[in-house]
């Protein structure tokens, strides 16, 4: 469904992602992890059409979008979400993820009526008419993936979603992804909390310093020692085989 | 407050203004509601694109001026009818609108740097029509001729000398119509896709994007929108006082008026121009019959309250005397129809 192929992006002398390949196939949760400053937003922002890629093509569905304008995609099936989440602070939750649905809808009253089914879909019914901006950061989380859903997406790129809640939250969020799956939506997400990784995604690649280091299934992933390396540091696993040497 | 008890206000307020005018006698009375409906259609354009697409635009007066000027000119140099003219004046205004919204919008420019290259515009159109005087007869302004003919008033969109109800109200119903249409085409806009985008646009144009909105396109229909009714005050104000020079159409004064007027009513609401008009009015005709009096008539006491009530309003009323009524109509109700 969707294919990277030898992504290049540079800021200035830094190279945020280097030949990044990649592939997600239709039905399945498929996530991308890795330490701090990896490039796993650089890339997103790169196949959602928010920056341009120095070289490398991005294919969705058999049309090139490379370098597309982020509307454009968007109207194709492919949406994003924000890790920062941006709501429109000062429209109803309602309001909100109706902007989402006049991607596809143009009446506003049809609109706003589909508004309140996305919302069931994230739990949100109850909070219809509240403001934004006065969600917590969980119901920002949800209303940020309402909004993205509302737009009928056939690819879901989710930046984070569960940063930055808590363990309850993060359980109660984990089985909405999942629903979203089941609907017949495909998600390709970055995560942090591996809890969520582990359980939710059916692939995974890792992303070090720009580099695809890593793929596979989310166990198998997790054990490879570049990874373990990529995470704790460079050389950290020879260090401490040789601390462990030396107590000895 | 519902939809039902709103549309009620709405009616109300408008049958008022319908007919207010016809209990009042005194030419100079309908002159002061006329300039304020004037002023309140005047900001509604600028609300337009500002107070819904938070777009803010320092140089209004250069739609108002396009207009005016293009409305004056077609009359005195190709002799024109008024009626012909206005098309070309409205599409001229959205034309300029298009324009300077192009070069802004496609390259980004946003808040400041777009107050700035309005301001650059109405400027830079204000040094042209003092300076290209085989077009626009420079600095002493297009003067059109007078009609003395009441049979031609219609015709000349003059009324000075036409019959006893136009000459006393035909420019009080003219704007009082312009208001209609503006005001009626803002609360379309409103309950549209096209409003919502835009809204959308002003809350966080990324996420915008990411959902879809062409942020250009969407902008691109606000700034022509608003354009288009700002050029509509230029061609009134024409046919009003039949004179129009480069300072009073391309001036900062207009621009300061368009935007004066929905920061006080409250920005990004369809009454917040109308209400910000009559107050600003309102109390300026006060202080002047007040404290101006007391002070001996000299003129420029009611700037020095403006200056004052500007910054209460922004330090105290976010959402203007719009937010303040339904804040007030909360309280009335006990929240019921909140």
């Amino acid at each position: 469904m969707l294919e990277v192929c030898g992504i290049n992006k540079t800021f200035g002398g830094l190279k945020a992602v280097t030949d990044a390949n990649l592939s997600v196939s239709e039905g399945k949760i498929v996530s991308l992890i890795g330490p701090n400053g990896a490039g796993k937003t650089t890339l997103f922002a790169v196949i959602s059409g928010f920056l341009k890629s120095d070289s490398g093509s991005v294919i969705f569905n058999g049309t090139d979008i490379t370098g597309k304008p982020p509307h454009w995609i968007c109207q194709q099936g492919l949406v994003r979400t924000f890790q920062v989440v941006q709501p429109f602070a000062s429209l109803t939750v309602r309001e909100n993820i109706a902007v989402g649905a006049h991607t596809r809808i143009a009446g506003r009253k049809q609109a706003l009526a589909r508004a309140a089914d996305v919302a069931k879909l994230v739990d949100m019914d109850g909070m219809l008419e509240q403001s934004a901006g006065d969600l917590t950061i969980a119901g920002r989380k949800r209303l940020e993936l309402a909004r993205a859903l509302a737009t009928e997406p056939k690819l879901l790129l989710l930046d984070e979603v569960m940063a930055g809640l808590n363990a309850t939250e993060i359980h109660e969020l984990l089985p909405v992804i999942r629903g979203i799956r089941d609907s017949g939506v495909t998600i390709f997400l970055i995560e942090h909390v591996m809890q969520a990784v582990m359980s939710l995604s059916d692939y995974t690649y890792v992303l070090n310093q720009g580099v695809m280091i890593a793929e596979g299934e989310p166990k198998n992933v997790t054990r490879s020692p570049e990874v373990i390396e990529a995470y704790l540091g460079h050389g950290a696993a020879a260090r401490i085989a040789k601390m462990a040497g030396g107590n000895a | 407050m519902n939809e039902r008890t709103r549309l009620f206000g709405w009616i109300l307020l408008l049958v008022t203004l319908a007919v207010v005018p016809l209990f009042l006698h005194s030419a100079r009375w309908i002159d002061f509601l006329e300039m304020t409906l004037f002023v309140a259609v005047l900001g509604q354009g600028w609300n337009i694109l500002a107070g819904y697409g938070g777009q803010y635009s320092f140089g209004h007066a250069l739609f108002f001026g396009t207009g005016a000027y293009i409305q004056a000119l077609l009359q005195v140099k190709f002799g024109l009818s008024p009626w012909v003219a206005m098309w070309f004046a409205v599409s001229g205004g959205a034309l300029v609108g298009a324009f300077v919204g192009y070069l802004s919008f496609r390259y980004g420019l946003r808040g400041s740097y777009f107050a700035l290259i309005t301001l650059a515009f109405a400027e830079a159109f204000l040094v042209l029509s003092r300076s290209l005087k085989s077009i626009t007869e420079g600095g002493q302004g297009v003067q059109l001729p007078l009609n003395q003919d009441p049979e031609q008033a219609i015709a000349t969109f003059q009324f000075n000398f036409a019959g006893p109800f136009l000459s006393e109200y035909g420019f009080y119903y003219t704007i009082f119509i312009i208001l209609l249409l503006a005001y009626g085409l803002t609360a379309w806009m409103e309950r549209s896709r096209f409003g919502a985008q835009l809204v959308a646009v002003r809350e966080n144009e990324d996420a915008a994007k990411a959902l879809g909105i062409n942020a250009f396109k969407v902008k691109m229909g606000a700034i022509c929108l608003s354009a288009g009714i700002t050029a509509t005050c230029g061609v009134y104000y024409v046919q009003k006082f039949l004179f129009i020079e480069p300072g009073i159409a391309f001036g900062p004064g207009k621009s300061v008026e368009a935007l004066f007027a929905p920061i006080i009513g409250g920005l990004g609401t369809v009454l917040g121009p109308l209400l910000g008009s009559l107050f600003i009015h309102g109390v300026g005709e006060m202080t002047k019959a007040t404290i101006g009096q007391a002070l001996g008539g000299r003129p420029g006491v009611d700037l020095i309250l403006f200056g004052i009530i500007l910054i209460l309003v922004l330090a105290f009323l976010p959402r203007g005397l719009v937010g303040l009524l339904e804040a007030i109509w909360k309280r009335l109700t006990g929240g019921r129809n909140a």
